[in-house]
């Protein structure tokens, strides 16, 4: 479970949000969408003290994380795997690589397991057959499902998924919300989006938080979000060209 | 006070690369492709260097010895000490905060810049020591090689001319290259050649590292990249000279 406290972010004298609570269950599946600006990127990165708060805990396990000394930090981030905007693959190394990256690092797997587990997770993914493939020659849909691969490969207990749909076309942004479905589902994974496309949030999560006007504006489920009666959230959904 | 939030962050870069020189397994693998980036790759342009700047000042101390009570192996002398003491170290660390320095500091801000070194720490690595620390490493230990390379060449550079132009023959340029050697200059070399390392790869990194705002970001903090290490290089070289000669 992930319990954020009364969390506050500022960057030099610009307040991001304040005062933030939000608990996830563990197998839960939440979004928190809100306007380009106000932040959820940077929420997003607390959650795996990527940043760290003026003010606030983010509880793992009711250990907060930002207590913690460097190394038992870095043991507590490989609970998580995040999915960023551009997938953040790794140029230098092809698709394979980038897979077998972290195992090659934190585990003790030999070449066999090894790629074992890398074909496993881009199977999981559909792209098997793309593993010998530079980083370089992948569309962007692509490039998300390989850093989706890369996310799960080590079997996080948690998965951080940064705007997984954006700058995507309609079809593949199904395929993504497909997977993230999949791995919420089949494999137990409490999983975090970012969006502002409520689109993939009504298909993918349980539950939805609305950062506005610097603080947690709205919280509940997607059943609720449906018809709740808050009227920059409504204003936003429909800007968002979503009809519910 | 942004001097010294610059100074405190990458004092800070430091300590934490030098704190996690121990993680060998983390920075292992990098350092080989580093030192091989830095080092072996760079041989060519320093040779380059070395070998027209040996030229160069062998025709120009002719110019300027222009009095006939002076022998001539005092060119080879002037020429092969010039080389060691200052030139070789100074040619090659100008050189290469240009080819080394500029790499490092766009490799590591496009890898800012497109989250690659978010994904790197959150998936747990330390991505100083992954990134930084053998970059450093790899400047410290490939920069005495590259000054040896760099003065053998200016001396080579030196003969050739000479002998070219038939301003001195072979046998009189070494004759003073030997009459005027001291280990202590090539030691001297050496301690500047590996600051020069240092500088030119902790600054680079420290621009590349913080790196913001996309692709222009990159581009600026290449450009401070090359352009402050070529200032601490002179800086260095002069304190260093005034300290140890």
């Amino acid at each position: 479970m992930i319990e954020i406290r009364n969390l506050t972010k500022r960057f030099g004298d610009h307040l991001i949000w304040e005062d933030v609570s939000l608990t996830i269950a563990d197998g839960e599946s939440l979004a928190i969408i809100g306007k380009s600006g106000s932040g959820k990127s940077v929420l997003l990165k607390h959650l795996n003290a990527l940043l760290n708060p003026d003010a606030g805990s983010v509880l793992i396990g009711g250990q907060n994380i930002f207590e913690l000394n460097y190394v038992d930090m870095r043991l507590v981030r490989q609970k998580f795997g995040v999915l960023f905007q551009g997938g953040a693959l790794f140029d230098s190394i092809n698709t394979y690589e980038n897979v077998a990256f972290p195992l090659r690092y934190f585990t003790r797997m030999t070449e066999q397991e090894i790629e074992h587990r890398v074909l496993e997770c881009l199977e999981l993914v559909n792209l098997k057959d793309m593993g010998h493939k530079a980083t370089s020659e992948l569309s962007g849909g692509m490039r998300k499902r390989v850093g989706l691969a890369r996310a799960i490969v080590m079997q996080p207990a948690y998965l951080l998924y940064d705007e997984p749909t954006s700058g995507l076309d309609p079809v593949t942004s199904e395929e993504i919300n497909e997977l993230i479905i999949r791995m919420n589902r089949e494999l137990s994974i409490t999983t975090v989006v970012i969006s502002h496309d409520m689109h993939s949030v009504l298909r993918v999560a349980e539950r939805a938080a609305f950062i506005d006007e610097k603080k947690l504006s709205w919280y509940g489920t997607i059943e609720e979000l449906r018809v709740a009666d808050h009227p920059r959230m409504r204003e936003f959904i429909k800007a968002s060209e979503y009809v519910i | 006070m942004l001097l010294f939030l610059e100074i405190g962050r990458y004092c800070r870069l430091l300590y934490d690369a030098l704190r996690s020189c121990t993680e060998f397994h983390t920075y292992r693998q990098n350092l080989m492709s580093e030192m091989v980036k830095t080092g072996i790759d760079s041989l060519g342009i320093v040779i380059l260097s070395g070998l027209f700047t040996g030229g160069v000042l062998t025709i120009q101390t002719s110019y300027q010895l222009t009095s006939p009570l002076v022998d001539r192996s005092a060119i080879g002398a002037i020429v092969s000490q010039s080389m060691l003491i200052a030139l070789a170290g100074l040619v090659s660390g100008l050189v290469l905060a240009g080819r080394v320095g500029a790499r490092i500091a766009t490799e590591l801000g496009t890898m800012r810049v497109s989250e690659q070194i978010d994904a790197l720490e959150s998936m747990g690595f330390n991505s100083v020591s992954f990134l930084v620390m053998p970059r450093m490493l790899g400047g410290i230990l490939m920069f005495p090689i590259i000054y040896f390379a760099t003065s053998t060449a200016g001396i080579i550079g030196g003969v050739l001319a000479g002998s070219a132009t038939g301003l001195l023959t072979m046998a009189q340029f070494m004759e003073g290259a030997r009459a005027f050697f001291f280990p202590w200059d090539v030691a001297f070399g050496i301690i500047k050649s590996v600051a020069f390392g240092f500088v030119i790869t902790t600054v680079s990194s420290y621009k590349g590292y913080y790196a913001s705002g996309g692709a222009e970001g990159v581009g600026k903090a290449t450009t401070q990249a090359t352009v402050l290490s070529c200032i601490y290089i002179l800086l260095a070289d002069f304190v260093l000279t005034a300290i140890l000669l």
